[in-house]
Parts: structure tokens; C-alpha cells; sequence
């Protein structure tokens, strides 16, 4: 008994680690990022319009980061949802048991295709694509919201897909024996009882989609200034990071650990709020 | 003596709601005790106290004093793992590892340090003879135990469960999803093994409980309705319930 | 005018089937078109031999060593991480409020973007902890990065593992830990093993928590130390397909067709380990 109590503590300390990392990763990105936001004010910090470390003074104003990646995020759900629910619709409510068996790994796959890659293509078809045929340099908010609107797919199908599973058989069955065609039930039925899982997805998705970085930075052109239209460059706050972490020190690298400090926020709001929405679905 | 197993007004209750009340039951070394009764009646909750394997269930209480071989079995310092080598189980659905014969019969001794080759190879000859097994399986020792047949499959757990070498064999309803022939076997066998043990058989086959037993308990309802000689109790029963049973009229 | 339902019913499927199919046509395409360009350049030579002139020549021998070094590493750490978390929360315990904030912890590290581990590795690995560039601090974020996947998959592997077997294991004399560790986790190792595979790929085609963690120095050599830093497969096809002049892009497409066709086979095999166990208990 007192080996399996050991065994037990042991246990519990490795099941600490996940927690633990979560709070050393706060601790840090919020140590190296907070000082800057107050010693500059969270109102400049987050609404000033410009971004010039190399200025003197060097000004560190986020908006332009902030817009562009809720541009790219809101473009990317616009094609990313529709095309994600109606895939995950199709799946788990009309396709044949065996192309359902075989799509949904398939779809998966999307998940494990590295980011670089998706960039790749990105920067060497959907840009050039953008610029020949709609218009701007290609290097855009639209070229970055279509790959990230098809890199959230997964996400997106996934958790849909079993949500659409975990409600009951019988509420179709009921459905059905009303003489409902199989698009009623789904509109009528399964979809209202699975509302919070989707809307839960979709949130997730969205989360993706702003945390993305190495795509992004291939395809948007990375101009710091708020977007005028879909075709204009933009930079998210992950590229933002991304791309100057390595020249920076001082106060710069202070101002890029706050842009972390400002997109963890965002995540762990949408996190929490996706779980929220997920819960209040299963207690109904 | 000391009685093997002996419950003095013993009760359980699961989150809150009794499902066994004051039961005072011994179990003598040596004889096979049946327990009968209806679904629901307690008498594997029961069986499933004397190993502490209740330990499993969230919520589970109990009350009054349960001793085996004169030790309380749920006193704080019970060692739980030697208990339930000296009280082995048999279950009601043939459960074995999904391993060879073999391993499954030697897993018991492992657990105890047991390395020899010859010793378990001992263990495994002498169980299996017990169980009525050998016969049958000498030639395949090492394939799989879950391609034996449903018969075979719960003859191995028997063997399995004396490889333990246990003071009381607990049987739960071993013979629910067998076929006349399987269960003749292990009738036989239960009445070899008691020259060395004791058995305590849980079945819901009333005829059973008439063919292999020395004695008979009846559960009801979470009580213990009455106990006594298996010919005495199934020809002159004290107590009309159990003689409704007996005869059929409900369960 | 109202249409017939039943007209309504064909024309939503005809709409959700091209859907379905336009997702499913892009991935194809996806996988397609850069194998397709990239795998002639893919020779073995290119794979034996190191690279030259920052990449736009020569092989990418020591970026594949560099790769499997730190993604191997990585899972090393995570693995027991991992794995004894799902041990605990199985085995050990029963729902409370300990077993909801480690769930709650795994849950938010699940979450959290990769340029985030990034930061957070550069900061903690490579500067507080002088760890500099190297295949360990980038082993490190990565474990970090793994640790939710191992656990999630983990977690559903031991709990496919018929409780009978439990109940047996007691019933013959076995303390929790023996129960554990000869009846479990035999049981529950290949859903285990998919879970650290998919890992694998996950490690394998991340580039920003790896770049600022374990470096952009292209080595010539293969790393022979935890402290060397390296260029993982993903970061190098980043730099080449971005930094590098129109002369290095088919070794970029070709860098590329190995990462995705490694990817490629750590799924597909993930994917048929995890079907083979689940259907072991059905």
C-alpha cells in the first residue's frame, strides 16, 4: 500500500507538467510583455496606429496588426465555415458509411500538411492568381484568408463531425416517422440540437486561424498599416513577431513579446469561451 | 474452527440506497455453500464484499463485520492484494487476458515472484487437471486463451484462479452462459477441489445449487431469508418465500 | 411559390456533395501538386549528401539527421510526460477538481498558437536557461508543444481497455501499479504508440516554435551533440522557398515532397494503428 501510494504521488507530479508549462509559459511571455504595455499605456499600445522600432523614439502601436489579423481571420471563417459544416453535414448525416469512413481521415490529413507548405502555395499560385485576375499585388488579405480559411477546414469538420454524431439517433428516428424529407430533419432537427457543438467549431476554428503564423506571413504582403480593401497587404500580430524576433532587442524586443502577450489574450478568450459554449450545449 | 468466511450482521449500501442488510452466514472450511436467489437479491454484492473487488464500485458502504479466516476484511489495515489471493474469484462471463494459456494461468504466481520454469510449468499442469482442462489444451498451451470455446474459456479462469493456491474459491454464477456438458465439468471439478478448499458458488440455476452443494443459503431482496443442509433446505424449507422460489413461483 | 421539400432535400445534397468534394479536391490538389513538382528533384543523392551554398546546392543530409534528432527528442520527453498524466487521470483517481485543472491545463496548452511556444522557448530555453540555439531547447518547446496530443490519445487508449481485465487483474492478486503495467498498458500500447506518431508529425511540419528555439544555421555536417543547433526540414524549405534566389526552388519543391511525403506516411500509419486497436475491443 505505501508503494502504491508512491506510485500515485509520482503520477500526479507528471500530471502536474501540463499544468505547470501552461503557467511558466504565462509567466514568461507576460513578464517579458506586460512592462512595455503600461510603461506606454495599454490605450497606445493597442489603438496607436504606428509601428516603427527604428524610429526615434521607436513607436509601438498595434492597431494595424490587430486589424489586419481579424481582416484575415474574418475572411478566412467566411470561406472556412460554410465549406467546413457542409462537409461535416455531409459526412456524418448523408454519406454512404464507407466514403464517410474514408473521407473524414482523408480531411484530416489537411491537419497534418505543415504551414510553410500551405504558404508555399499560397505565394506561388493564389498570389500571382489574385493579381492577374482580380487585382493589387496578390499579396493579400485575400490570398491570406482563402489558405487560411482552407487550413482551418480540419478543425473545423472534426469537432463538427462529433457533435453531428453525439445527438441521438432518436430524434431523427422521430423525424423521419413524421415524414420529413432527410434535409428537414437536418435543418429542422439535428442541426438546432448540435447548434452550441458548431457554434463551439467554429470559435475553435477562428483560433487557428488567428494563431496561424508561417502561412500567413508568405501570402499577405506584411505592410503594417490597417487594410483598405481585400486586395491591400496586411500584418497579423503572429507575423509580426515572427519576423522581426531575431533583429530584435531592447524595447523592440519588448513590444513583440507584448504582441504575444495581446494574441494570447485573444486565444484564451476564444478557448474559454468555445469551451463555454460546448458545456452549455450538453447541460441542455 | 474458525469459520473460513463468516459475516456477522453484515449490510451494503451503494450511494446512499441498501441493497444487503443483517446477514449472518458461515462458511465452514471444507464444504461448497451455494447462494441463490432471484436478480437483484444481493448475493453477488455479496460474494464481490468477501474479495474486496467492491472496492471498484464508487460509493459502495458497508456495515457489521465480515471476517475471513478470522480477519476483518475491511479493517483499514486488511492487505487487499493477499485477501483476494486467499479468497480467488471465478466471474459469471469467462474473462481471460488476452494472452496464451499459458501466461494466463502463470500470471498469478508472477505476480508473486514466481520465475521458475519448472514451477510454473508445475502450476499450470496441476491447475488445469483440477479444472478438467488438461486433456483438451496440453497439445496448445501457448496459443491464445480467448480462441478457447465459452466452456474451455471458463475452465481456464478456474485453473487460473487456483493457480493463486486460495483458502476460498468464489464462484460467480460461473456456469450463467455455459452448456450442459461445460457445466457437468465443472461440477466435477468443484467436487475434487473441496477435499483442499472451500467454495462459495453464487448461481441463479436452483438445480445447480441442488446438485453441487453441501448447504444453501437463499438471498431475497438484500436479506438473507434462510440457510441450512441443501436436502433439508430444498425438501422442508422454514420459510415460504424460499420455498415459493425453490418451487418456481417467481425469479 | 413553395418548392417541394423533396426538390429542397436534392438540391442541399447536391450542395453539401460538391462541398465535400471541393475540400477533398483542394487537399489532393495540395498534396499533388507539390509532390508533383517536387519529387523529381528528390533523387537519392539529394538525400545522402549535405548541402552546399546555403542550401542551393548539394543535399539536405544534416537538415534530415537535424530533424529527426529534435522531433525524436522531443517525443523522448513528452512520452512519459504524457503518458503518466493519462495514467493518472485513469487509473488513479476519479473525476475531482485536481483531475479538471490538469485537464484544463492540457486543454489551454492545446490551444495555445505555436509562434507562442516560440517566443516562449526563446525567452526560457535559449536565454534564461543558456541554452542557446540547439536541437535540445528545441526538443524541449516541441515536448511541450506534444505534451496534449500524447495525453488526449493516451487517455482514450487506456480507457478502451475492457474493464474486466481490471477486475481480473485484481481478482488474481495484482496490486494497481501490476494491474498497470502487465495487463493496461500491453493493452493499451498501440493506441499509445499512434499517439506518439502523430506527435512525430506534428513536430515534423512545425516551423515557427523550432525557428527561433532551435536555429537557422545550416550545418555541414551531421549534429553530434544535443547543443548543436540545426535547420529542421520545415524551417529550411521556409528559408529556401523564401530568402532563397530562383536557383534554389527546386530544392526547395524538392525539400518539400520529402516533408510532405513524410508526413504523408506518419498519418497513414497513425491512422491504421489507431483503426487496427480500436477494433480489437469492438
Amino acid at each position: 500500500m505505501k508503494q502504491d501510494s508512491a506510485i500515485r504521488l509520482i503520477l500526479l507530479g507528471l500530471a502536474m507538467s501540463s499544468v505547470a508549462a501552461l503557467a511558466v509559459i504565462t509567466l514568461f511571455i507576460f513578464r517579458e510583455g506586460l512592462p512595455i504595455i503600461f510603461r506606454q499605456g495599454p490605450g497606445s499600445f493597442l489603438f496607436g496606429s504606428d509601428w516603427d522600432p527604428g524610429a526615434e523614439p521607436a513607436a509601438f502601436g498595434i492597431f494595424a496588426m490587430i486589424a489586419g489579423t481579424f481582416a484575415v481571420t474574418g475572411g478566412a471563417l467566411l470561406l472556412g465555415v460554410p465549406v467546413g459544416l457542409g462537409s461535416a453535414i455531409f459526412l456524418s448525416e448523408f454519406a454512404p458509411r464507407k466514403v464517410a469512413t474514408i473521407l473524414k481521415p482523408a480531411l484530416e490529413l489537411l491537419a497534418g500538411i505543415p504551414s510553410v507548405v500551405f504558404g508555399y502555395i499560397g505565394m506561388l499560385v493564389l498570389s500571382p492568381f489574385i493579381r492577374d485576375h482580380i487585382g493589387g499585388s496578390g499579396a493579400s488579405v485575400l490570398a491570406g484568408s482563402a489558405i487560411l480559411g482552407i487550413m482551418i477546414l480540419p478543425t473545423i469538420i472534426s469537432i463538427s463531425m462529433d457533435t453531428l454524431r453525439s445527438v441521438p439517433r432518436s430524434y431523427r428516428e422521430g423525424s423521419f416517422a413524421l415524414g420529413a424529407t432527410g434535409w428537414q430533419t437536418t435543418w429542422k432537427v439535428t442541426l438546432p440540437a448540435a447548434r452550441s457543438g458548431l457554434v463551439a467549431a467554429v470559435i475553435l476554428g477562428m483560433g487557428r486561424a488567428v494563431g496561424e503564423t508561417m502561412a500567413v506571413i508568405m501570402v499577405t504582403g506584411n505592410t503594417a498599416l490597417v487594410p483598405k480593401s481585400p486586395l491591400s497587404p496586411a500584418r497579423t500580430l503572429t507575423a509580426n513577431i515572427a519576423m522581426q524576433l531575431n533583429a530584435a532587442v531592447g524595447e523592440h524586443r519588448e513590444a513583440l513579446f507584448a504582441c504575444g502577450v495581446v494574441l494570447f489574450v485573444i486565444i484564451m478568450v476564444l478557448n474559454t469561451f468555445a469551451n463555454w459554449v460546448a458545456k452549455l450545449g450538453k447541460r441542455a | 474452527m474458525i469459520p473460513i468466511v463468516e459475516a456477522t450482521g453484515f449490510g451494503v449500501s451503494l450511494a446512499g440506497s441498501s441493497v444487503l442488510r443483517g446477514v449472518h452466514l458461515q462458511v465452514h472450511r471444507g464444504e461448497i455453500l451455494s447462494i441463490i436467489g432471484p436478480a437483484g437479491s444481493g448475493k453477488t454484492t455479496f460474494l464481490r464484499c468477501i474479495n474486496r473487488l467492491s472496492d471498484l464500485v464508487p460509493g459502495t458502504q458497508v456495515s457489521g463485520t465480515l471476517a475471513v479466516e478470522g480477519r476483518d476484511v475491511f479493517s483499514p489495515g486488511t492487505d487487499v492484494v493477499d485477501l483476494r489471493r486467499r479468497a480467488g474469484m471465478v466471474f459469471a462471463v469467462p474473462n481471460p487476458l488476452p494472452r496464451s494459456i499459458y501466461e494466463n494461468i502463470a500470471f498469478g504466481p508472477k505476480l508473486t515472484g514466481i520465475r521458475s520454469r519448472d514451477r510454473l510449468d508445475e502450476i499450470v499442469e496441476r491447475t488445469l487437471r483440477a479444472s478438467v482442462l488438461w486433456e483438451e489444451v496440453k497439445d496448445r498451451l501457448h496459443t491464445s486463451g480467448t480462441k478457447l470455446s465459452g466452456g474451455q474459456q471458463q475452465r481456464l479462469c478456474l485453473s487460473r484462479t487456483l493457480a493463486l493456491d486460495p483458502k476460498v474459491l468464489l464462484l460467480d454464477e460461473p456456469c450463467s452462459g455455459l452448456d450442459p456438458i461445460s457445466t457437468a465439468k465443472i461440477e466435477e471439478a468443484l467436487q475434487d477441489l473441496k477435499k483442499t478448499l472451500t467454495v462459495v458458488l453464487v448461481t441463479n440455476n436452483v438445480k445447480q445449487a441442488a446438485r453441487a452443494s453441501d448447504r444453501t443459503a437463499f438471498f431475497l431482496m438484500g436479506e438473507m431469508v434462510e440457510v441450512g443442509e441443501t436436502g433439508e433446505l430444498f425438501t422442508h424449507p422454514r420459510d415460504k418465500r424460499t420455498n415459493d422460489y425453490i418451487s418456481g413461483r417467481f425469479g | 411559390m413553395r418548392i417541394p421539400p423533396r426538390a429542397v432535400h436534392v438540391g442541399m445534397l447536391g450542395i453539401l456533395w460538391s462541398v465535400t468534394l471541393a475540400a477533398i479536391g483542394t487537399l489532393i490538389w495540395i498534396i499533388g501538386w507539390v509532390l508533383w513538382h517536387g519529387l523529381p528533384s528528390a533523387t537519392p543523392h539529394f538525400l545522402t549528401s549535405m548541402p552546399q551554398d546555403s542550401g542551393a546546392e548539394g543535399g539536405i543530409l544534416s537538415v534530415i539527421a537535424g530533424t529527426l534528432f529534435i522531433i525524436l527528442g522531443a517525443v523522448a520527453l513528452a512520452t512519459p510526460l504524457g503518458v503518466g498524466t493519462a495514467i493518472y487521470l485513469v487509473e488513479y483517481t476519479r473525476e475531482n477538481w485536481v483531475t479538471r485543472v490538469i485537464r484544463y491545463g492540457a486543454d489551454c496548452l492545446a490551444g495555445i498558437p505555436s509562434i507562442i511556444f516560440g517566443l516562449f522557448g526563446y525567452v526560457f530555453f535559449v536565454i534564461t536557461l543558456g541554452l542557446r540555439w540547439s536541437i535540445l531547447s528545441g526538443s524541449l518547446t516541441l515536448a511541450l508543444m506534444s505534451l496534449p496530443t500524447i495525453i488526449r490519445t493516451a487517455e482514450v487508449a487506456l480507457r478502451s481497455v475492457p474493464q474486466g481485465y481490471r477486475e481480473v487483474s485484481y481478482a488474481l492478486g495484482a496490486t494497481r501499479w501490476q494491474m498497470v503495467l502487465r495487463v493496461v498498458l500491453p493493452g493499451a500500447l498501440p493506441g499509445i504508440v499512434t499517439g506518439i506518431v502523430l506527435a512525430l508529425g506534428r513536430c515534423m511540419s512545425e516551423t515557427a516554435a523550432v525557428i527561433f528555439t532551435a536555429g537557422t544555421v545550416l550545418p555541414d555536417r551531421i549534429p553530434t551533440s544535443p547543443g548543436d543547433s540545426v535547420r529542421t526540414l520545415a524551417v529550411h524549405f521556409y528559408l529556401l522557398a523564401t530568402e532563397g534566389t530562383s536557383e534554389s526552388q527546386p530544392k526547395a519543391f524538392a525539400t518539400a515532397a520529402i516533408l510532405v511525403l513524410a508526413i504523408l506516411v506518419i498519418n497513414v500509419s497513425a491512422y491504421t494503428l489507431m483503426h487496427r486497436f480500436l477494433a480489437r475491443y469492438r
